[in-house]
């Protein structure tokens, strides 16, 4: 039995602190254990040490181009490389590529059809092959071909005409143009064309179990339901990795994984990160750092705008001042999160900063619904032309955060003549044909509305992608509205990021005006580590805070 | 013997048919399913995910699905797992020993402890002793797992510092020392709900055989108090606890699903768990399976056993 293998490195964490890296003065800090560590370090010259890392679900999916889930996403960016990365500010910086093409060096045709990427020459997969541009256009069509389970398609859907110019050299041509498939692509992992181009289903290859990346981490193995073990590449062309082993730990309760945080048990905090209810205590721990971190994600109150309850923008008006929002904020989420107008995260380059701002006031609220002639008919429930402002607003069941909000939610509507009925689901009804068909009146939904960094919302708001009226995509709030359609579609039309700036600023406001989700607030993560690992970037523009664990070292 | 064999395996296999449908239509049934797990995924479409579905061969109907399913199960093929694409087997037998570590050592110690407790209390019915265990039963029977758990981790490895706050193991240290020092915790806090039923029931039936004519019989013909109990007090007493035992026999291999959690234990409730909430239906398939030819083949084993011990009893 596998759970008996003793890893192959023996260290402890205490010896991991103890050898330092050949990097200097560090040497003169050793004993200090017990202590805070000395600031200013500089990373080891040979990977040193390890760092487990807890995460509240387990890692499973291993090719990065199949389905899964956020977890997976830590563990992809340790094995593989993109085309292009995200920094955490933002930026598209070349990954597996020389440069990021743009129309500016000729990387992208002035029509924007044409894309030519240079790749290094330096690379090698863990198994010592070399890396080339056929392993970009086997990824790339291995992500379209019919038979393979591939996560989602869009973007790559465009894709004409991949030709490997040499083994650096790749171009194609768009069926359209699509400026935001630059950000698809930092979320397109490579994979290798010598050892999946032979296997005979690619969904169920040996690979799979145990993949083979460019990444900065190799793989180690694999104690289903207990942990995933990497090894430092030492071979990797990028920074990094100084620490010799990563090791993902499954702590399957949000209670236990931060107990073992505080136990010792665990060095740093993944996904999903410390709960709001135990920041306060846990930035008082002795030798542990915890920092706020902004995430992309929007919660919100969507509204299903086929009900005849929401057509009218008087209601959706009068509903989102008679949010308690600060109460949600404070009371329930202990002043974690930070409020927002907008689905842009606040961090992004196009986030619009002088939306109106909202204000909690059942005056006004109760105001717009009487001139709109919203009257109160039987129980107190206003009712206009036979439609009763009465509602069910659902999200996954046993949540309590969101079961409490909805609490005060019914309680502040109830005072202006609106009720709303709770009916949660569990999480595969919730999330089932019932969400993408838009079947519910609202939901109470947290979203990250950006792939990357890119400021495209088609998706989400497009009338095209309403499924429920037979479009592709996921306005599951079946928003319609002719402007944004035309603003989107030029949008990502565009590369010019001052003239997107303009595009998505105008996006935002209408959408704030129009109100088919009402923000409540922009999500916050509590991330923790043990003080001690240096080299720990947060990065809002990905989806997990493992995106660069290559260059974390312990000082 | 073999008559009753024959008839028990008939039964048995006209159990697992029916288990297998009442389960896969349930598991089937649940609107949602596998693929609205990456509903939320930025960028993810209807479209994208009808295609998953149609891949997987989700959007058949139920009974094809089943069908194919036991077709395959006739072949020795329990399936893929959709979460992690190994087969399903290969992901049960990658969590069992965890299980069986932690079940098999909470198992022990409950039926040590417990069976103790029940002849003590049956013996000195009435004293502060049998109060004490009756009290101590209905507490550890009505306190959920997870809270003793909690409570244990808070005491003994946040404040005391003595015992590790869970994990199988400490990474990088696979010694045995480390696996004991491991598995104090959860299988004391597994083995106490087991303990208060064990000793109920050792307690009824050393009851049960105290009051017997044989046991006055013996007392009379002079045989000292502890042979007694020892030979035909505690002999006969057991007999209804092969029983319970054969009952308990899936729960063992099963695995615990809170004290797995609080614990972080890889074992088959954690993996139960995880597939339902995944909707990784082969692996759930598999392991209701599992766990019905388990229960079947605990109550054909204790009721064999029980034959063989008391000669009173006729298998036909």
């Amino acid at each position: 039995m596998t759970k008996f293998s003793k890893t192959s490195a023996g260290f402890s964490r205490r010896n991991a602190l103890r050898v330092l890296g050949a990097g200097g003065a560090a040497g003169l800090f050793a004993p200090h254990l017990l202590g805070k560590p000395a600031y200013a370090q500089t990373p080891p010259a040979t990977p040193t040490g390890r760092v487990i890392v807890g995460l509240s679900q387990e890692p499973t999916v291993f090719n990065p181009l199949m389905p899964h889930i956020e977890v997976d996403d830590g563990v992809n960016f340790s094995l593989f490389d993109a085309l292009f990365r995200i920094d955490p500010e933002g930026n598209i910086v070349p990954n597996l590529a020389t440069e990021v093409p743009s129309q500016e060096n000729g990387g992208i045709s002035e029509d924007g059809l044409e894309w030519r990427v240079k790749l290094r020459e330096d690379v090698r997969w863990h198994d010592g092959e070399p890396f080339t541009a056929e392993d970009v256009k086997f990824t790339l069509e291995l992500i379209l071909n019919p038979d393979f389970r591939a996560w989602r398609t869009a973007g790559h859907a465009l894709l004409r005409d991949i030709t490997v110019v040499s083994p650096t050299e790749i171009t194609w041509r768009m069926e359209e143009v699509f400026s935001p498939y630059m950000s698809f692509l930092t979320e397109t992992f490579i994979v290798p064309e010598h050892i999946l181009g032979n296997a005979p289903d690619v969904n169920n290859a040996a690979f799979n179990q145990a993949p083979i990346g460019t990444g900065a981490f190799k793989w180690g193995q694999r104690l289903a339901g207990d942990r995933l073990e990497l090894m430092a590449n030492t071979e990797y062309f990028g920074e990094g990795p100084y620490v010799e082993q990563l090791i993902y730990k499954y702590i399957p309760d949000m209670t236990v994984l931060y107990t073992q945080f505080k136990s010792g048990d665990i060095d740093l905090v993944g996904q999903s990160y410390i709960t709001p209810d135990n920041y306060a205590e846990a930035s008082t721990l002795p030798d542990r750092d915890v920092i706020l971190v902004p995430k992309g994600s929007v919660e919100s109150i969507y509204l299903n705008m086929e009900k005849p309850q929401f057509q009218d923008p008087a209601v959706r008006k009068a509903l989102y001042l008679a949010i308690d929002r600060a109460a949600i904020i404070d009371a329930l989420n202990y002043g974690v999160p930070s409020p927002t107008e907008t689905f842009m995260p606040p961090q992004s380059y196009y986030y619009n900063p002088d939306l109106p701002a909202h204000e909690f006031n059942l005056e006004t609220a109760r105001q717009i619904l009487d001139d709109a002639g919203w009257v109160p008919g039987a129980g107190g429930i206003r009712e206009k032309d036979g439609v009763r402002l009465s509602f069910a607003n659902s999200t996954t069941s046993g949540a309590h955060l969101r079961e409490q909000a909805q609490q005060f939610l019914q309680q502040t509507f109830a005072e202006i003549g609106v009720e709303m009925k709770i009916e949660n689901l569990p999480p595969a009804v919730m999330w089932g044909e019932f969400w993408g068909m838009s079947q519910f009146d609202s939901a109470m939904v947290g979203i990250t509305y950006l792939i990357g960094a890119d400021p495209d919302v088609t998706n989400r708001f497009h009338s095209k992608a309403i499924t429920a009226q037979g479009g592709n995509g996921s306005n599951n709030a079946q928003y319609s509205n002719p402007e944004v359609d035309a603003l989107l579609e030029e949008g990502s039309r565009t590369f010019d990021p001052e003239a997107r700036r303009e595009i998505y600023f105008r996006v935002q406001e209408i959408i704030r005006e129009d109100l088919p989700f009402l923000p409540l607030y922009a999500y916050t993560q509590v991330h923790g580590r043990k003080a001690g690992i240096e080299g720990y970037i947060p990065n809002t523009n990905t989806r997990t805070e493992s995106w660069h664990a290559a260059g974390w070292y312990w000082s | 013997m073999p008559a009753f064999l024959l008839n028990r395996f008939m039964q048995s296999a006209v159990l697992l048919v029916i288990v297998s449908i009442i389960g896969f239509t349930v598991l089937n049934l649940i609107p949602g399913g596998p693929m609205s797990q990456y509903a939320l995924d930025p960028g993810m479409t209807q479209e994208d995910m009808n295609r998953l579905a149609e891949q997987l061969g989700l959007n058949r109907p139920i009974w094809v699905q089943y069908l194919e399913w036991v077709w395959r199960l006739l072949h020795g093929d329990w399936g893929t797992s959709f979460r992690d694409g190994a087969p399903v087997l290969t992901v049960i037998s990658r969590h069992i020993f965890a299980t069986l570590l932690l079940m098999g050592s909470s198992t022990v110690i409950a039926i040590a402890v417990g069976t103790w407790i029940g002849i003590r209390g049956a013996t000195h019915r009435y004293s502060i002793f049998d109060y004490t265990a009756t009290v101590g039963a209905m507490i550890a029977l009505s306190i959920p797992t997870f809270w003793f758990g909690l409570v244990g981790i808070y005491v003994f490895s946040l404040q005391l510092g003595w015992l590790p706050a869970g994990n199988m193991y400490t990474i990088g240290d696979g010694s045995v020392l480390n696996y004991l020092h491991h598995l104090i915790m959860p299988s004391v806090v597994l083995a106490l709900v087991h303990i208060a039923i064990w000793s109920r029931y050792m307690r009824t039936a050393t009851l049960d055989v105290i009051s017997q004519e044989f046991v006055k019989t013996a007392r009379a013909k002079g045989v000292s108090e502890r042979r007694v109990l020892m030979k035909h007090v505690v002999g006969n007493a057991l007999l209804p606890m092969i029983t319970l035992a054969g009952v308990q026999l899936p729960a063992i291999l099963t695995g615990a699903l809170v004290t797995e959690t609080v614990f972080t234990w890889p074992g088959m409730g954690r993996l139960f768990l995880d597939s339902l909430g995944y909707s990784d239906y082969p692996v759930v398939m598999g392991l209701l399976m599992f766990s019905a030819v388990l229960t079947i083949a605990g109550n054909l084993i204790a009721d064999i056993v029980v034959a063989l011990v008391d000669p009173r009893i006729r298998l036909a």
